[in-house]
């Protein structure tokens, strides 16, 4: 085999340069182009001023958030009542407002309170107040708790301020079983909190906070890095990674318990089975003592289920229906409605050029009215609900499935329509025999691919209000407590789609085969 | 001779056979059809009926009112909507929203504005090529790990599956209302939650691509001694740049609508005035942006297109095949 000698190459790579040197664009296109992507970011950076809101943003509520997904808290509060404590959950409490739970245990004597006391009313609105508001940053000052406490519960006496309001309802001192001691175990640390003293084991450290309303908190030794306090006397917090944190103040402990899983998933805590074990359940369901005269246990329990407060299982579940059935009415609708309509529209099939085109132009505007357009739309016409998201739906796709509909027609082999006119058929007959066979599969494998994209953007549309999951999602986001409730609804779409994927692709799959094959 | 000797007696038991069972056959098939048929029916009913039940406004009440939404959306005048679009001062301006169109002005410099709807349009596109761009990056990286033909092991590719599969499924909604809450309202989220969805979408169609590939370039590589990296840079990125691209314009889009959508639900952009406009009714002012999107998605759509041909051809449009 002959070879090329250096001066022969030199030779033709002057004579033809142009064959061996590519032009530049073939050359540095990838380059060029990631360097025009590199540039394009850049000026999007400036145009969103990405750095600044990123900066901004504040990461620990979105690790907050995050925890909220797959865990709860209990937020029980600790009130320093002269000789005794006075232990608070709050009313909507994943324990209940009087929960019985290992993890806190109040001992108790029989004492005569020396402070004044509030009727239990005004309480509640003082712990509702805190939680609502929980740890205020100013929460050591007795002034600005005191006025956030009016603010939620304007009427209500707060405990610094009961004794100068002449309408006070003060109880009689008299002996009474109350609190003197609370034992709080959170996460690998113990807290023992008795009146004016809270005493904090965690590992081999040991530290003494001494409370009371002049002096605040103070520690009998120097603070280890996880626990915070600004200045001597003012709010120590204890955080405790993900068990939790406790806030130390002066006239109370507030305790963040954060526990693994999902609080009350079945029953809430308004329900009688709450709180009872599988076996218990089960035991009342088959064959228990009626808890509701009119109706039976399992009826009841059902009930329970669907109406739970926290997690709305029938609500979630009918909109999560609701999705399902307007991406499936929504693209069969469309996919029937694009069928006739795309034989008018391909040229083989109808040879009219004017009613060709103006069919095409009809698909064209369908697709390209944005489906939120449309959802906005039928929102109004229909209120809102699964009605208009289907519609919306259905819009869009017959635009979209009919465009399809007829590039495959376009696209179809002609030998075997020859054949049927061949042998005499009527017009009807060539187009049932010659044409179809070849795009039913086709056709059906697209409608089942639009299906299953359209079961994901439902979501998404029922947000403006088109019905389905996506607006229970949003409410649910907006308020940002719920974030439990999302990833719920999340698990469900997920699956949901999943499913659906499965399906629809193993129909294609089946549907695409003997014709590859052939 | 034969022939006529068979014609004239009954057919065999062989040839009979043959036919019964070609028959029982065919009456099994039509029997499913029919069978597949009316479930389908029965379903839509059921669906039907179950949607006009659970929605706030019934189909039949709601009918005679179909309409009422064109007929509101008439404005005062046919120049109105074009006094919206450009934010030129209106002669029924009473101080209201409603007629204020130059309150939306985007000063660019002394003198010259950029009216609000394309300002917001541009925005709208900037979140969609951005997310998208993100989207071909990650993309493209995972989808060399994530083919059967090219994974450097195992566990990766499933691995990497796995991750597209997640993210193309997980309702876009609730990563831009996560990061709405993180980062307040903004077009932000929604470019991260569009971008997740089409690393997930990009991802799974890149990584058939890849498994489509001629693999001879790579053979010839490999026998040459190149590394993983060497082999897929020049065995198979060549090869499959142009299908990549063809992807990236579809999904590209994909993206426009997408951001529209993600826009009226608080992701900023031309989606959250439409649906603002719309609500409030402010009918000069809405057919102004609808008939901008409709412009706007139709050039991209046309644009997109014509070079999705140019790079790979026909074969751009065989879609779902």
């Amino acid at each position: 085999m002959p070879a090329l000698s250096a001066s022969d190459r030199i030779r033709i790579a002057e004579k033809h340069g142009d064959l061996l040197r590519a032009p530049i664009l073939k050359r540095f296109g990838v380059v060029i182009g990631a360097a025009a992507c590199v540039l394009y970011t850049l000026y999007c950076w400036w145009f969103f001023s990405i750095g600044s809101v990123l900066q901004r943003a504040d990461w620990s509520i979105a690790g907050a958030y995050l925890a909220d997904w797959v865990s709860y808290e209990s937020r029980p509060d600790i009130r320093f009542r002269g000789n005794h404590l006075d232990v608070k959950f709050p009313r909507f409490d994943p324990f209940g407002e009087f929960p019985e739970v290992d993890w806190l245990t109040a001992e108790k004597s029989l004492i005569t309170p020396d402070a004044l006391e509030e009727k239990s009313g005004g309480g509640a609105a003082s712990s509702a107040g805190s939680f609502m508001a929980p740890g205020a940053p100013s929460g050591s000052s007795a002034g600005a708790r005191s006025s956030a406490d009016s603010f939620m519960a304007p009427s209500a006496p707060s405990s610094s301020n009961a004794g100068a309001m002449a309408g006070a309802e003060i109880v009689e001192s008299t002996p009474r079983e109350l609190v003197t001691k609370v034992n709080a175990a959170i996460g690998d640390a113990s807290f023992v909190i008795v009146p004016g003293r809270v005493e904090l084991v965690r590992g081999a450290t040991r530290i003494v906070f001494s409370v009371d309303e002049t002096n605040g908190v103070i520690t009998d030794r120097p603070l280890p890095d996880w626990i915070e306090q600004k200045a001597p006397g003012a709010i120590a917090r204890v955080y405790l990674g993900i068990p939790g944190r406790v806030e130390i103040d002066d006239d109370e402990v507030s305790v963040r318990h954060r526990f693994l899983g999902w609080e009350n998933f079945i029953f809430d805590t308004d329900s009688p089975f709450w709180g009872k074990s599988v076996g218990e359940v089960a035991g009342l369901v088959f064959g228990g003592e009626r808890l509701d005269p009119k109706r039976s246990n399992l009826a009841l329990a059902w009930s329970n289920i669907l109406n739970n407060a926290e997690w709305q299982h029938g609500d979630v579940w009918l909109k999560l229906l609701q999705t399902i059935v307007m991406a499936f009415v929504g693209t069969l609708l469309a996919s029937l409605v694009a069928f006739p309509l795309s034989l008018l529209a391909a040229r083989n099939i109808t040879s009219n050029r004017p009613l060709n085109w103006l069919m095409k132009r009809f698909f064209d505007f369908q697709r390209s009215v944005d489906m939120l357009i449309w959802a906005l739309f039928f929102t109004r016409a229909f209120g809102p609900g699964p009605l208009a998201g289907m519609s919306a739906i259905f819009f869009t796709d017959t635009g979209t499935l009919g465009k399809l509909f007829s590039e495959s027609l376009e696209n179809i082999d002609d030998k075997q329509r020859e054949g049927v006119r061949a042998v005499g058929a009527s017009p009807a007959l060539v187009q049932r025999f010659g044409v179809t066979p070849q795009v039913l599969p086709v056709f059906l494998s697209q409608t089942l691919y639009f299906w299953e994209s359209n079961t994901r953007s439902a979501t998404i549309i029922g947000a403006v209000g088109a019905g389905g999951i996506g607006l229970k999602l949003w409410e649910a986001m907006r308020t940002n407590q719920d974030w439990e409730n999302v990833f719920y609804m999340v698990i469900l779409i997920l699956i949901v789609v999943f499913v659906f994927d499965a399906i629809s692709n193993s129909l294609r799959q089946r549907l695409i085969r003997p014709q590859g094959s052939a | 001779m034969s022939m006529t000797h068979v014609a004239e007696n009954r057919p065999s038991a062989a040839a009979e056979a043959m036919e019964r069972h070609w028959r029982s056959l065919t009456a099994s098939r039509r029997l499913y059809s029919l069978g597949g048929l009316a479930g389908l029916v029965a379903a839509l009913a059921a669906s039907l009926w179950f949607a006009n039940e659970t929605s706030a406004g019934k189909f039949f009440d709601r009918l005679p009112y179909f309409f009422d939404f064109f007929i509101d959306l008439a404005p005062r005048d046919w120049v109105e909507p074009f006094r919206a679009l450009f934010d030129l001062a209106s002669p029924y301006d009473d101080g209201s929203l409603k007629y204020d169109y130059p309150e939306g002005r985007v000063d660019l410099i002394a003198g010259f504005y950029m009216p609000e709807y394309f300002y917001k349009m541009l925005e709208t596109i900037n979140i969609a090529i951005l997310a998208t761009l993100i989207g071909l990056t990650f993309g493209f990286l995972g989808s060399f790990l994530a083919a059967r033909n090219t994974a450097p092991g195992a566990w990766l590719l499933f691995f990497v599956r796995r991750v597209f599969d997640t993210l193309r499924a997980f309702p876009e909604i609730v990563i831009a209302g996560f990061f709405v809450a993180v980062l307040s309202l903004g077009p932000i989220p929604a470019i991260i939650a569009i971008a997740a969805h089409t690393v997930g979408a990009l991802g799974k169609m890149f990584f058939e691509v890849v498994e489509n590939a001629d693999m001879k370039a790579e053979e010839g590589l490999r026998a040459a001694g190149a590394n993983w990296m060497e082999r897929m840079r020049f065995g198979f990125v060549p090869a499959v740049l142009p299908n990549f691209m063809s992807y990236f314009l579809l999904r590209l889009e994909i993206n426009v609508r997408a951001s529209t959508i993600i826009g009226a639900v608080g992701g900023g952009g031309i989606g959250e005035l439409l649906r603002l406009s719309i609500s409030q009714g402010h009918e000069a002012k809405t057919i102004a942006i609808i008939a901008l999107l409709l412009v706007t998605i139709t050039a991209v759509d046309q644009f997109s297109a014509w070079l999705r041909r140019r790079l790979v051809g026909d074969q751009a449009f065989e879609f779902g095949r």
